[in-house]
């Protein structure tokens, strides 16, 4: 470990001295970093051995490609698709939401609210990520649904629609508040230069602001996407908890998360097939999170070498 | 800024500036229309059963007698242990990656990458995490040290990145000053950038509890499902307030719905509350230095 950079400033005067009591105290810290090591390790091991039976018996050519999932038909069918589907007709609805309303909502914090409505905003902000997604779900399946069929929209009970459209809502806060750190970031010269050519504000904020910090706009949109991906409890109780291989947002589809929860939350004997199927789907969601996030923290990190 | 720029040109033809704005102004609307309809539905559909019959009896198949105690406690129970286990562990961490660690090393790097990518991790993924280790694996079982457990390591990485924000931002200046009188760096730590450092950890840390404390899913996946009619313990079996919502809410008569938004009440009740201190201690002793 780094132990040279760190005392140079009190050994060059002193005598060498080997503290004990330093070096303890540096391994326990160094303990403590080692748990999120751990964290991951117990994930990956966690997902893939198990993943890795369940593959011994399930191709994962129809795992991948088959079009129905049936885990407790006889035969039973472990195509992947449906859930992928489902996830994704849900997540494509919460970015439309959370990407265009969230960069606006960035926009408006960044470029014009005063000082002292940023104050006021901010923590409302906060309070709307702060807001558990059970408590989404609940106001999804018993105010937004029945508020879609009242306006003349055809959803059933459980819908791929209204789980959509109110995590959006919920992702909403989370790109704003990072797109917004990237466009604070950016600095004051390049929109003074801009107003001084007689720019009108929303010039400066679309022409000048955006472009230079987009990579980290792009690394709060794809940040966004993953937690659309992931989320759970929105999808099992708005979307439903049917299989269903269909982009049509009316009807009721079982994301990845929901199927995973549905699943588990059964007493699923440990070591069955069925009990298997948990982790293969947990390892198929782990993987498009991961790749996910992987490339946000990419553009996060250029974003922060350019400006800082 | 926008003084400058609109003095010097013709007024009245900025109808595109307004638009621009008006539709920069909706997305923020969006959010807090939603905030509030969602928090008038919820006032409006459960308050009335918000008593204190409520708040100090068992589940029960009646709803009329229902309440949410043994919820309501090993929320709170869950809350110690997230303070007691996540503190101490997120600090230890983010003072070796601000203070010891050399950021040439690869490991070090890779440890931030990997750390950014966990607090990014679908919670579900950190059910399944301690459905396989900590409830089978290691034969705990599903109990509320094991819902503790695993709710830790979801908010870990939020209290690392809190942390190491607060650390960063004290300056350098008071490091060198006290190693210059001859303090070791522990002392430096602990002495000067800890004290310092204080309120932008608390903040994290409160805020970091109220999104743990919200988790429902990877309490799903644990287990937390069953009816559970007694004042929890550490090693019995548990629900938490969010699995009481979820329970309720998948019930099919009108009655559990509303027991549903009781429970919420008071779930956000706690929760808005935590956020409140939160936004209080950093606006309060937040210093710029």
């Amino acid at each position: 470990m780094a132990t040279r950079a760190a005392t140079v400033g009190a050994a060059g005067i002193r005598r060498r001295r080997i503290r004990y009591g330093e070096i303890v105290v540096k391994v326990l810290l160094g303990l403590c970093a080692l748990i999120s090591v751990a964290t991951t390790v117990g994930i990956v091991v966690a997902l893939f051995v198990p993943a890795y039976e369940f593959f011994q018996d399930v191709p994962l050519k129809d795992f991948l490609t088959g079009k129905e999932w049936a885990p407790l038909f006889e035969p039973a069918l472990f195509g992947v698709l449906p859930l992928v589907v489902g996830t994704l007709s849900v997540t494509l609805w919460a970015i439309l939401v959370a990407i265009p309303f969230g960069l606006g909502a960035a926009i408006y914090l960044s470029e014009y609210a005063s000082p002292r409505m940023r104050k006021v905003l901010k923590p409302l902000l906060e309070i709307l990520a702060g807001v558990p997604t059970i408590v989404y779900g609940y106001f999804a399946l018993t105010f937004f649904t029945p508020l879609l069929q009242d306006i003349g929209i055809k959803v059933d009970i459980f819908n791929a629609l209204s789980a959509g459209l109110v995590m959006g809502v919920m992702i909403l806060p989370t790109v704003a508040s990072l797109a917004e750190d990237a466009m604070t970031a950016v600095p004051r010269d390049l929109r003074d230069g801009a107003l001084a050519l007689g720019s009108p504000n929303r010039v400066v904020a679309t022409r000048i602001v955006v472009p230079a910090a987009i990579s980290g706009i792009i690394a709060a949109f794809v940040l966004g996407i993953s937690r659309a991906v992931g989320e759970t409890m929105i999808a099992v109780v708005a979307a439903g908890q049917q299989p269903n291989l269909t982009f049509d947002p009316r009807q009721a589809v079982e994301t990845m998360s929901a199927f995973i929860a549905a699943t588990g939350a059964g007493d699923v004997p440990t070591g069955s097939l069925e009990y298997k199927t948990i982790f293969a789907v947990g390892a198929t969601l782990f993987v498009m999170t991961l790749i996910l996030n992987i490339i946000s923290i990419r553009f996060v990190d250029r974003f922060r070498e350019e400006y800082e | 800024m926008s003084v400058q720029a609109t003095h010097l040109r013709r007024r009245g033809r900025d109808y595109r500036e307004m638009l621009f704005k008006s539709a920069l102004l909706v997305s923020l609307i969006i959010g807090f229309a939603t905030l509030i309809a969602l928090l008038v539905d919820v006032f409006v559909t459960g308050w009335s059963h918000v008593t204190w019959q409520f708040l100090t009896s068992p589940p029960s198949t009646d709803p009329t007698i229902a309440g949410a105690r043994p919820a309501i406690l090993a929320t709170i129970f869950l809350g110690i242990m997230l303070i007691v286990f996540t503190v101490p562990i997120g600090v230890g961490t983010a003072i070796y990656l601000e203070e010891y660690a050399n950021r040439k090393r690869w490991y070090n790097r890779m440890l931030e990458v990997n750390i950014q990518n966990l607090a990014a991790v679908p919670s579900i993924v950190y059910g399944i995490l301690g459905l396989a280790f900590i409830v089978r694996g290691i034969g705990l079982g599903r109990v509320l040290l094991a819902g503790g457990l695993i709710l830790t390591l979801v908010v870990l990485p939020t209290v690392i990145i809190a942390a190491r924000e607060a650390i960063r931002s004290v300056p350098d200046s008071i490091r060198q000053g006290a190693y210059a009188i001859g303090a070791t760096q522990w002392q430096v730590v602990r002495r000067q950038v800890l004290p310092a450092a204080i309120p932008g950890i608390a903040t994290g840390a409160i805020l970091a509890l109220s999104r743990g404390l919200g988790e429902t899913a990877p309490l799903i996946l644990i287990g937390a499902v069953s009816y559970i009619a007694f004042d929890p313990t550490i090693l019995g079996p548990f629900t938490a307030l969010p699995i009481q919502i979820y329970q309720w809410v998948r019930l099919p008569q009108e009655e559990f719905r509303e027991l549903a938004a009781a429970a919420i009440i008071v779930l956000l009740v706690i929760l808005l509350s935590l956020n409140a201190v939160a936004i209080w201690l950093r606006n309060r002793y937040q210093r710029r230095w």
